[in-house]
C-alpha cells in the first residue's frame, strides 16, 4: 500500500525527526514520535529518517518491522488491544477474543469498515490480577467480559 | 481537612478508580464537605480495587471496592468518620492480607502519593542515597554484595558481583540501564513500583550510578505501560528540579542523569543484550556473550543492566544495611520477593514475602483459591518461560534453588493459576506459538524450533485420537525439539520455552492423549 504523503505530513515527520535526531540511539524515539503523531510509520518516510540518522533505508525498514508496536499502515480512530497471554487465558480471554472479532466483524490487525476501531493482540498489559485485560487506546480495563467490552467499544464509537 | 485516598495505579484505574474519585469529589462538594483527595498508589489488594481509604486519628481505614454508585451511601453513612457501612474493612494496616507480608521493597507502595517528592522523603526516601554519598564506590558495592540481593528479573545473578565488574572496568563513560520491559504474563511488580513509588527506582539507579561511576541512566520501559511512562517522567522532572538528579546530586559534585526510553513491544528485548541493541536504535537481536554487558554494554561501554525490582531494593539496603536485608529469606535466596498473584485466583494482588513461603500458602491463604471456585489444576510460575506445576508440587518453598530442583523457575515472581478447565496441551502449543511470535530470529533452534513446535502440537491434537504409533512419534519429536532448543538456543527465549512445554507434558500427560505409564517409558 503506497500512499503519497501530503506536504503537511512531511513537515510533521521532519519535526519529529528534528526533535529527536541528536539523542543517542535516536531511531526508536523518532519512530515513536512519528507514530504518536500520524498513528503509523509510513514507508515513504524511511528515506528522510535514514538520511537524518545516517542509516540505510534497509536499516530503518528492519527496525520498523522488528517491533510489534510500530505500524506500517494507517489505523482506525481507536486501537483496541486484547491481551492473549496466559493469565488472561486462565480467565477466559479466548472467549473474549472470539466475541470481539465477531462483534466487530474483523480479525487481528484489521480495522472496522467504518474506520472506528483497529484490533490488535497484545501479550500482557500488567493487569494480571484482574484478567482478562484490554487496552483501548491508552485506557486500561480489567475483568473484561462480553458485556463490558460491548460498552467499551460503544463508548469509543460515540466519542470523537 | 479529611484526607481521602483513591489509588491511581493502572489496575485500580482499569476497574474505575477515576470515576470513583470524581464521584467522591462531586458528592463532597454537593454536601459542602471539605476533603483532600489524594491519588495514592495501590496497596496491592487488587480484587478490592477501587480501594478507598480515609485518614483517621487511629490510622487509615478502608472501604472497598467502591464504585461511583456506592458513593452517596458512603457519605450517608458518614464514612469520613468511619461510619458503619457494608464496604467498611477497618484499619488498612490491620488487614491480615497486608499484615502477614514483609514489605521492604514495597514499603511505601500504596501509602504515599507517587509523584510527591515530599511524601517520599517523609517516608524514609533518599536515606539510602544520603548514606551512599558518604561511601566509596567499592564500599557501596560491598554492601549490595553482602545483602545477598540477586537479580529479580528472573536470572537471579548476584547484583553486587555485576556492579563490581562495572566498577572495575575502566572507562570514561558508564551506564546504568533499568530493564523495565516487564513482559512476563502474570507479573506487574515492576509496573507497580514505577507507577506507585517511582522515586525508589530513581534513587536505586542513582545509587548504582554513584557506586560504579556511571553518570547516565536509562529506564527501558515497555510500550504497554502508558501510565508508568507519565508517572516516571513527572517524578524524574521533580527529582531533577530538587537536585536529586543532574550534574551535582545533593551537592555532592557527582552527576547522574536519567531518561525513560520507550520499548516497542518486543518480548525478547527483556533479554539484556537485546535490550541494549534496542536502546542503541537497532533491531533487538540478542548478542553473543562474552563480552558481558558489564564490560562492553550500551554503546560499547561498561553497563549495569538490572531489573526494576533489583534497583528499587537498593535504597532500603543502603538505608538499613546489608545484614538487615540478608536476615530475611532462606538458603542462598536472601531478602524478600514481591510475588504477583494472577490468573484464576479469587484474591489477586501483590504479596511481598521473605523467600521460603510455599506455593500453597500463596495460592490459598493469600489467593483464596480459584476465582471460578473450581480446583486449581496447574500453576505457571515465572512467566511464559516458566514451568507448569501440578498440585503435587504446591508445597515447594519459593526459593531459587528449591525451584531449580524440580526443574522450575521463580523468574520474576509471577504466579498464574489455572482451574481444571485448562487444556495443558493447548498451553504447550501456546508456549511454542509465543516463542515463534517473539523470537528475534538470530539463532536457529529458537527461530525454527518454535514454529516446528506449533506444527507438531497441531499434529498431536489429531493423532492422539487417530493413530497411536504416529502419536508416539510426535511426542518423541516434541521431546527432541525441546532438547535442541534447551541446549542450542542463544538466550532464554528459545532456551526456556521447553520449560512450559515439557512440564505440561510430564505433569499432565492425559491432556496429550497419554497415560502416566507412557510418559515414564
Amino acid at each position: 500500500m503506497t500512499t503519497v504523503l501530503t506536504s503537511q505530513e512531511n513537515a510533521r515527520i521532519d519535526a519529529c525527526i528534528e526533535a529527536h535526531r541528536k539523542m543517542p540511539g535516536a531511531l526508536l524515539p523518532v519512530l515513536h514520535a512519528i507514530q504518536n503523531d500520524l498513528g503509523y510509520v509510513p514507508e515513504e518516510a524511511y528515506p528522510q529518517i535514514a538520511h537524518a540518522l545516517a542509516l540505510s533505508v534497509a536499516e530503518v525498514h528492519g527496525v520498523v518491522t522488528f517491533y510489534h508496536h510500530f505500524r506500517r499502515h494507517p489505523v482506525g480512530k481507536h486501537v483496541l488491544q486484547i491481551c492473549r497471554a496466559e493469565s488472561c487465558q486462565a480467565m477466559g480471554a479466548e472467549k473474549l477474543e472470539a466475541h470481539v472479532k465477531s462483534a466487530l466483524g474483523i480479525d487481528y490487525h484489521q480495522t472496522t469498515a467504518d474506520g472506528a476501531i483497529t484490533l490488535e493482540p497484545v501479550y500482557c498489559l500488567g493487569n494480571c490480577a484482574c484478567s482478562p485485560a484490554v487496552l483501548m487506546d491508552e485506557e486500561l480495563y480489567g475483568r473484561v467480559d462480553s458485556q463490558k467490552i460491548e460498552a467499551i467499544i460503544h463508548e469509543a464509537r460515540v466519542s470523537a | 481537612m479529611i484526607k481521602v485516598y483513591v489509588p491511581r495505579d493502572s489496575t485500580a484505574l482499569s476497574l474505575g478508580a477515576d470515576k470513583t474519585a470524581a464521584a467522591i469529589v462531586a458528592e463532597a462538594q454537593k454536601r459542602n464537605i471539605q476533603i483532600e483527595l489524594i491519588r495514592n498508589g495501590s496497596r496491592g489488594l487488587f480484587w478490592l480495587e477501587p480501594f478507598v481509604e480515609v485518614a483517621t486519628e487511629k490510622g487509615r481505614v478502608a472501604f472497598a471496592p467502591v464504585q461511583p454508585k456506592d458513593v452517596p451511601g458512603l457519605f450517608d453513612a458518614d464514612f469520613l468518620h468511619s461510619g458503619a457501612h457494608p464496604l467498611y474493612l477497618g484499619l488498612t494496616e490491620e488487614l491480615s492480607w497486608l499484615k502477614k507480608q514483609q514489605r521492604l521493597t514495597f514499603a511505601r507502595v500504596g501509602i504515599t502519593d507517587p509523584v510527591s517528592l515530599q511524601d517520599y522523603i517523609a517516608h524514609d526516601g533518599y536515606k539510602g542515597l544520603a548514606n551512599a554519598l558518604n561511601m566509596s564506590g567499592a564500599d557501596i558495592v560491598k554492601v549490595v554484595t553482602d545483602s545477598g540481593l540477586r537479580g529479580r528479573g528472573g536470572a537471579a545473578f548476584p547484583t553486587g558481583i555485576k556492579w563490581n565488574t562495572v566498577l572495575n572496568a575502566p572507562a570514561e563513560q558508564k551506564y546504568i540501564v533499568c530493564n523495565a520491559d516487564e513482559g512476563d504474563s502474570g507479573t506487574y511488580s515492576d509496573r507497580m513500583v514505577m507507577e506507585d513509588d517511582p522515586y525508589v527506582l530513581i534513587e536505586g539507579m542513582t545509587i548504582a550510578g554513584v557506586a560504579v561511576g556511571a553518570t547516565q541512566g536509562y529506564i527501558y520501559l515497555r510500550s504497554e505501560y502508558p501510565h508508568a511512562l507519565k508517572v516516571l517522567n513527572e517524578a524524574i522532572e521533580k527529582a531533577t528540579q530538587a537536585g536529586y538528579l543532574g550534574d551535582n546530586i545533593c551537592g555532592s559534585g557527582k552527576a547522574f542523569h536519567l531518561e525513560v526510553r520507550r520499548a516497542a513491544g518486543a518480548y525478547v528485548c527483556g533479554e539484556e543484550t537485546s535490550l541494549l541493541e534496542s536502546l542503541e536504535g537497532k533491531r533487538g537481536l540478542v548478542r553473543f556473550k562474552p563480552p558481558l554487558p558489564a564490560i562492553e554494554g550500551l554503546f560499547g561501554k561498561p553497563t549495569v543492566v538490572n531489573n526494576v525490582i533489583s534497583l528499587a531494593t537498593i535504597p532500603i539496603i543502603l538505608d538499613k544495611g546489608a545484614q538487615f536485608y540478608a536476615d530475611y529469606g532462606m538458603g542462598r535466596s536472601r531478602g524478600t520477593l514481591p510475588i504477583q498473584l494472577a490468573g484464576n485466583l479469587k484474591q489477586g494482588g501483590l504479596v511481598e514475602l521473605a523467600f521460603g513461603a510455599t506455593l500453597r500458602e500463596l495460592l490459598y491463604d493469600f489467593g483464596g483459591g480459584s476465582a471460578t471456585g473450581k480446583p486449581i489444576r496447574a500453576v505457571q510460575v515465572g512467566g511464559p518461560l516458566g514451568a507448569y506445576l501440578p498440585e503435587s508440587q504446591f508445597d515447594t518453598p519459593l526459593d531459587y534453588e528449591e525451584f531449580s530442583k524440580i526443574w522450575a523457575v521463580l523468574g520474576h515472581g509471577g504466579i498464574v493459576a489455572f482451574d481444571e478447565t485448562v487444556d495443558m496441551a493447548k498451553m504447550a502449543r501456546y508456549a511454542f506459538e509465543f516463542c515463534a511470535i517473539e523470537s528475534c530470529g538470530k539463532c536457529t533452534p529458537c527461530r525454527i524450533g518454535s514454529t516446528r513446535g506449533v506444527e507438531v502440537m497441531d499434529k498431536i491434537a489429531t493423532s492422539k485420537q487417530e493413530n497411536r504409533p504416529l502419536h508416539a512419534k510426535h511426542i518423541q519429536l516434541v521431546r527432541d525439539l525441546s532438547d535442541t532448543m534447551l541446549n542450542g538456543s542463544l538466550c532464554a527465549l528459545g532456551g526456556m520455552t521447553p520449560y512450559p512445554v515439557l512440564s505440561a507434558l510430564n505433569h499432565f500427560p492425559e491432556d496429550f492423549g497419554l497415560n502416566k505409564k507412557e510418559v515414564a517409558a
